[in-house]
């Protein structure tokens, strides 16, 4: 019997099973007992809505996909055949048009969450630039997605997007050509795209996979930032928080089914409910919101770089663009080694959480910025401010750059930060009797 | 997290501020609206006679067959009627021959024009366009269109009107390619005896466009608030659940 494993399980059944296979025996470990701080707050749910989402999109991709026709001149009315002729059609496809939209506000808040607390730090490097990958996997496949429609934000946004390319030097036009499968966005295209929305979804689970693993192999981070010294500062991932983030994800459904039912359409655009058509530019091509502050950035740089005093250019603005918007994602993966101060979460570092909060507060704006015309004017309460969006897309993004450029990397080594907790234990311990104070305080 | 929502809540307040302004169109109170809008079947109805009598002519509807017209309230039986008014080219028969036959239930409403050259070589090199998703493909959806509907009007002083485009108050640019298709009172007369002013017209025929791009959309909000409420009483029982299991820690 050299190689089976004993199981501690009294069910013959399972116990025959997790001999062989000792999965019983791992979902215990990772599951069951799986030690973890109990000073979550709510933040820490949204790894638990993004599975879900990624679930969701999974099994309504796949009833969408047995109905939806990937050929230029079908695609459009396919889908509008599921909407109407398909049973409960318009309930897949709306759960999937908006799950997108939920999938990236989720992930934005998830992301959000590892910046604030500083979950990217040793020893979770790895796990952080895992989240990343699947980011840009997220990215390409929401992207893809938003082409099969084949409405007229679906085909503009492929051609401006896929166009993109076009910015290498040399090679560009060529892999261009090579990506469209012909010289222009058409049938060939749209069979590719559709071909890859359907298997990028499996290679995120794959890397989702990781990205579990290598926070299993850590163990999770937690808003003090201190890592659990004790069996004091955890609890058992069951029941503590399967029931918590069972409430949690309850609660977020009801958010995504207030869009998907009340307001299926608010995120999207209307041009794209008519059939894409080559031969006429909507006004403003936009992407969906979740792109828009990525697409402020592309647009933001608007100056060619040449060799100094000669005209010969270097950098033409649209690659400026690109490597800007490329550059915005690089930047996150190199972090953690940007950010080396010890302490984690922003809760101790005074100086470094105004900055995290103004990044937030850009981020938004370059969003804002990414939904306007480069020249539309700004205004406030109708007052024109007298410059136009392109500016604020470019403050947006040189505060971007510098954010985690220079202010990281100098905060990592000059800021004085606050003195942490003893323990995760003894942090709860102290607010639990500053609340009791204060409640006694008030009585008084 | 507190900190967190109370951030996010003061962002979308500011953001109105930034927002660009919007056209006011005149408002109409839409059945439809709400969260158990339904739409009004008499006006479907006769929305759908002013699209047969007036835009029909022009404009197609690709999406909808005559079948989906129970949902206006119609029987089968006056459905089969209305669809065989329509003469349908099929084929090939078995001597490979195609051939005309009346309009079936499952059919989709006929085109007016073969093609898209078709309907721009008749209508002086503009293309009407289809008219199924029309609601939901324009910002302002049904307001939008009942204002364009009621919104050609006399340019202002000053303003040149090409020969062949329109003046209208409400279409980007002022200029349409479309002349005012609710010209005068009483364009069509009702089957249900309802006076056929521009408005009555505008909005019937509106709110039979709003069905055609979601004709979900009473299902859809039926569906809607039976999960919420499910949902909300899943939350609660949760939120004790979940305070009985962590009795015992302080968190």
């Amino acid at each position: 019997m050299v190689g089976l494993h004993h199981s501690e399980f009294k069910n013959p059944v399972i116990r025959w099973i997790d001999t062989r296979l000792p999965i019983f025996t791992l979902m215990q470990a990772e599951y069951g007992k799986f030690p973890t701080p109990k000073n979550f707050n709510s933040l820490w749910n949204f790894g638990a809505f993004a599975t879900v989402m990624l679930v969701v999109m999974i099994i309504t991709g796949i009833f969408l996909a047995m109905n939806y026709d990937p050929n230029t001149s079908h695609a459009f009315d396919s889908v509008e055949h599921i909407m109407r002729d398909v049973n409960f059609g318009w309930l897949l496809r709306y759960l999937h048009s908006n799950g997108a939209s939920m999938f990236f506000a989720v992930v934005y808040i998830h992301t959000f969450r590892g910046l604030y607390y500083g979950s990217y730090k040793a020893p979770r490097e790895l796990l952080w630039i895992l989240g990343m990958v699947i980011f840009l996997l997220l990215m390409a496949t929401a992207f893809l997605g938003y082409t099969l429609p084949w409405g007229q934000m679906s085909f503009w946004g492929a051609t401006v997007i896929t166009n993109l390319f076009s910015a290498i030097p040399f090679v560009g036009k060529a892999i261009v050509t090579w990506l469209w499968g012909g010289f222009s966005v058409d049938n060939p295209t749209l069979n590719r795209f559709f071909a890859f929305h359907f298997l990028l979804p499996f290679v995120i689970c794959a890397v989702v996979f990781l990205h579990v693993w290598a926070l299993h192999m850590t163990g999770s981070n937690n808003p003090t930032g201190v890592e659990p010294k004790t069996a004091a500062d955890t609890v058992p991932f069951h029941p503590y928080y399967t029931a918590k983030d069972f409430l949690g994800v309850v609660i977020f459904m009801m958010v995504y089914a207030a869009f998907t039912f009340y307001f299926p359409n608010i995120l999207g655009h209307p041009d794209n409910y008519i059939e894409g058509n080559p031969m006429v530019t909507p006004a403003h091509i936009v992407p969906e919101w979740y792109f828009l502050p990525f697409y402020a950035i592309l647009r933001a740089v608007t100056w060619t770089i040449t060799i100094p005093f000669t005209s010969i250019v270097l950098i033409e603005a649209k690659l400026g663009g690109v490597l800007a918007m490329f550059g915005s994602i690089a930047v996150l993966f190199a972090l953690p080694w940007l950010d080396r101060n010890p302490v984690r979460s922003c809760n101790y570092r005074p100086v470094y959480q105004k900055f995290m909060w103004a990044l937030v507060v850009i981020w938004i704006l370059l969003g804002m910025a990414g939904g306007h015309a480069p020249d539309d004017h700004v205004m406030i309460f109708g007052t024109d401010l007298g410059f136009t969006w392109v500016v604020i897309a470019q403050l947006g993004m040189l505060y971007y750059f510098v954010h985690f450029l220079v202010v990281v990397p100098y905060l990592s080594k000059h800021e004085k930060t606050l003195p942490l907790p003893e323990s995760i234990d003894a942090d709860v311990q102290a607010k639990i009797a500053a609340k009791i104070a204060a409640i006694k305080g008030g009585n008084a | 997290m507190k900190r967190f929502l109370c951030f996010l809540f003061a962002v979308t307040m500011a953001l109105p501020a930034l927002a660009k302004e919007e056209v006011k169109y005149p408002g109409v109170n839409w059945p439809q609206d709400g969260m158990l809008g339904t739409y009004d079947r008499a006006s479907l109805q006769r929305g759908y006679q002013v699209y047969k009598q007036v835009c029909s002519a022009c404009h197609a509807m690709k999406q909808i067959s005559y079948r989906n017209l129970s949902d206006l309230g119609y029987t089968e039986d006056q459905i089969k009627t209305l669809a065989a008014e329509v003469t349908v080219q099929d084929g090939p028969d078995d001597s490979g021959n195609m051939f005309d036959r009346p309009g079936r239930p499952s059919d989709h409403f006929k085109a007016p024009f073969a093609n898209e050259k078709a309907a721009r070589a008749a209508n002086g090199g503009a293309y009407p366009k289809d008219l199924s998703l029309m609601v939901k493909a324009r910002e302002g959806h049904a307001d939008y269109v009942h204002a364009l509907l009621i919104g050609f009007d006399d340019p202002p002083a000053g303003f040149k009107v090409p020969t062949g485009m329109y003046y209208n108050k409400y279409f980007e640019g002022h200029l349409i390619g479309m002349p005012s298709p609710l010209s005068a009172d009483g364009l069509v007369s009702y089957a249900d005896g309802t006076v056929a002013t521009k408005d009555q017209m505008a909005k019937d025929v509106t709110e039979f466009l709003s069905w055609a791009s979601e004709p979900e959309l009473e299902t859809r909000k039926k569906i809607g608030l039976q999960v919420l409420i499910f949902l909300g009483v899943f939350a609660v029982i949760m939120y004790f659940a979940k305070k009985q299991v962590w009795k015992g820690v302080k968190h």
